[in-house]
């Protein structure tokens, strides 16, 4: 069994028994002899080596580290909040969409389980949330319309926020990798949602078919690149949707402060 | 080597290719070669209709190329796929690759242009293993090319060094997997496979994040070109 030089310093950091179980899974890849699943079996490994790495660096992390993963943190609570709330509203979710919300859901736990760990004692509190937003959203968890809005919002700030942090971990690749990992599912089940509501999985532009989601959009129809003009590539949607733009952690509270009690 | 249609299933151990592949540092397109003996057996530093090799260089230069060399991967993918539809293929189905070919132009265009006389040259694509009249065969490429591309991301930002680029990488990396949800979505409707658990970690709730190593040694078997990337960081 032979492992690629690159993933080595991060399965260095996994226990024992961890990383026997993790090689199992990396043989088992080799038999199957399918690129399909040896791509997606091998993503496996990192993940898990960059966890346990960070895992028992707790309590070590510097301060303006802590302060973006408490705002993940943060954030990630909002979202499962909210999925835990509409999921447990009897009527909301139509039978056929509730497996997408159920694993969005998971996802979110595990982000707050995740976050909560790498954190430990430092973890921020868990706020109150009004998802009516103080009455704006009255019919949140009623109508699934408004609730499916709502969630296109919280998803496609969520990967913006991310993105926003990321400079800021950049001297700490650990984390900086696992903020990476949580950010691209953030926009997978964006894409999903918006897909949801019938429109396009990728941001066009700046517009919003919803007068709630105004906010959260804004600087999104940019479409000059490190310098380059982009939109002369194909067209100027194209080159939007091409490239997620990021908010800054003061928009991002900004948008979330309504929800919060 | 040569890559002629007729060539058996592949029946190559991931692993093994990765392992003989890492140890010389370099990959070379693999496609239908049976593994180990004709492997290690191939010295081909001759003229065996490989194309030119590409040094994707080093530092955050060498990083951008490796994203430069994976957008040209996926942008002549569904350029086919586009061009080609699969039967049956509707407007939804053709509305989306079309977005989704749009996107991958502009990465790999916006790419080539920040990295000006840095960047590698065009690189040759051998698609041979895809069925583009087949529905099944080019949404599970592009499954499997949308996931490479979120988990490639994912794992090159720790190996920038600019804030500015790493930045850049980070809008890109959303919208491809925005791309795979969708993808995934077509493949199995409103299951949880747009963020399944092949994919996303369940325990941790993490996407994959792979090293340059690994994702060319899946991408080589679309790539004839031989890609050298022994000065890419590490970390």
């Amino acid at each position: 069994m032979t492992i690629d030089t690159h993933s080595q310093p991060l399965l260095d950091t996994l226990d024992p028994e961890l990383l026997s179980r993790t090689l199992d899974r990396r043989s088992a890849v080799g038999n199957i002899g399918s690129t399909v699943a040896a791509v997606a079996m091998a993503s496996v490994p990192l993940a898990l080596g960059v966890f346990a790495k960070r895992a028992f660096a707790q309590g070590t992390l510097p301060q303006a580290i802590r302060d973006v993963l408490n705002f993940a943190l943060t954030l990630e609570y909002l979202e499962a909040a909210f999925y835990t709330q509409g999921l447990a509203a009897g009527g909301l979710i139509p039978a056929g969409d509730r497996t997408v919300f159920t694993q969005i859901k998971q996802h979110e736990d595990a982000h707050v389980a995740l976050l909560r760990s790498v954190l430990g004692t430092n973890a921020v509190a868990s706020p109150t949330f009004d998802f009516t937003a103080g009455g704006t959203f009255a019919n949140v968890f009623t109508s699934y319309p408004t609730f499916l809005t709502l969630a296109q919002g919280f998803e496609d700030t969520g990967v913006r926020a991310y993105k926003g942090q990321a400079g800021a971990l950049i001297s700490d690749n650990a984390t900086l990798t696992v903020a990476l990992q949580i950010h691209s599912v953030e926009a997978r089940h964006a894409s999903k949602v918006r897909r949801m509501r019938g429109q396009k999985g990728w941001v066009t532009g700046a517009a919003t078919d919803a007068a709630a989601l105004t906010a959260i959009y804004a600087g999104e129809e940019v479409t000059t690149q490190a310098g380059v003009n982009t939109s002369a590539f194909v067209s100027a949607n194209a080159a939007s949707e091409a490239f997620d733009e990021p908010l800054t952690m003061a928009a991002v509270l900004a948008i979330a402060d309504p929800f919060i009690v | 080597m040569t890559n002629d249609a007729g060539t058996p299933p592949r029946e190559l151990s991931f692993l093994s290719q990765l392992a003989t592949a890492t140890s010389r540092r370099r990959f070379l397109q693999w496609a239908g070669v049976t593994v180990g003996v004709t492997m290690l057996g191939c010295d081909d530093d001759g003229p065996t209709g490989l194309g030119d090799a590409v040094d994707l260089g080093s530092g955050d230069t060498g990083v951008l190329n490796y994203a430069y060399a994976l957008e040209q991967l996926e942008a002549e993918f569904y350029t086919r796929a586009v061009a080609t539809p699969f039967t049956g293929m509707n407007a939804a189905e053709l509305a989306i690759l079309t977005d989704i070919r749009d996107h991958e132009i502009v990465h790999r265009e916006f790419l080539r242009t920040a990295l000006g006389m840095a960047a590698i040259g065009t690189l040759s694509f051998d698609f041979a293993t895809v069925n583009f009249t087949s529905r099944a065969s080019v949404l599970g490429t592009a499954k499997v090319f949308e996931d490479l591309g979120v988990s490639a991301y994912n794992g090159a930002g720790q190996l920038l060094t600019d804030g500015g680029l790493l930045l850049i990488a980070g809008k890109i990396v959303s919208v491809e997997a925005r791309h795979a949800s969708a993808i995934r979505d077509l493949l199995n409707p409103n299951s949880a496979d747009f963020a399944g658990n092949d994919v996303v970690t369940v325990a941790t709730g993490l996407d994959g994040a792979l090293p340059p190593a690994t994702v060319l040694g899946s991408a080589s078997a679309f790539v004839t070109t031989e890609i050298d990337f022994d000065s890419l960081p590490t970390s």
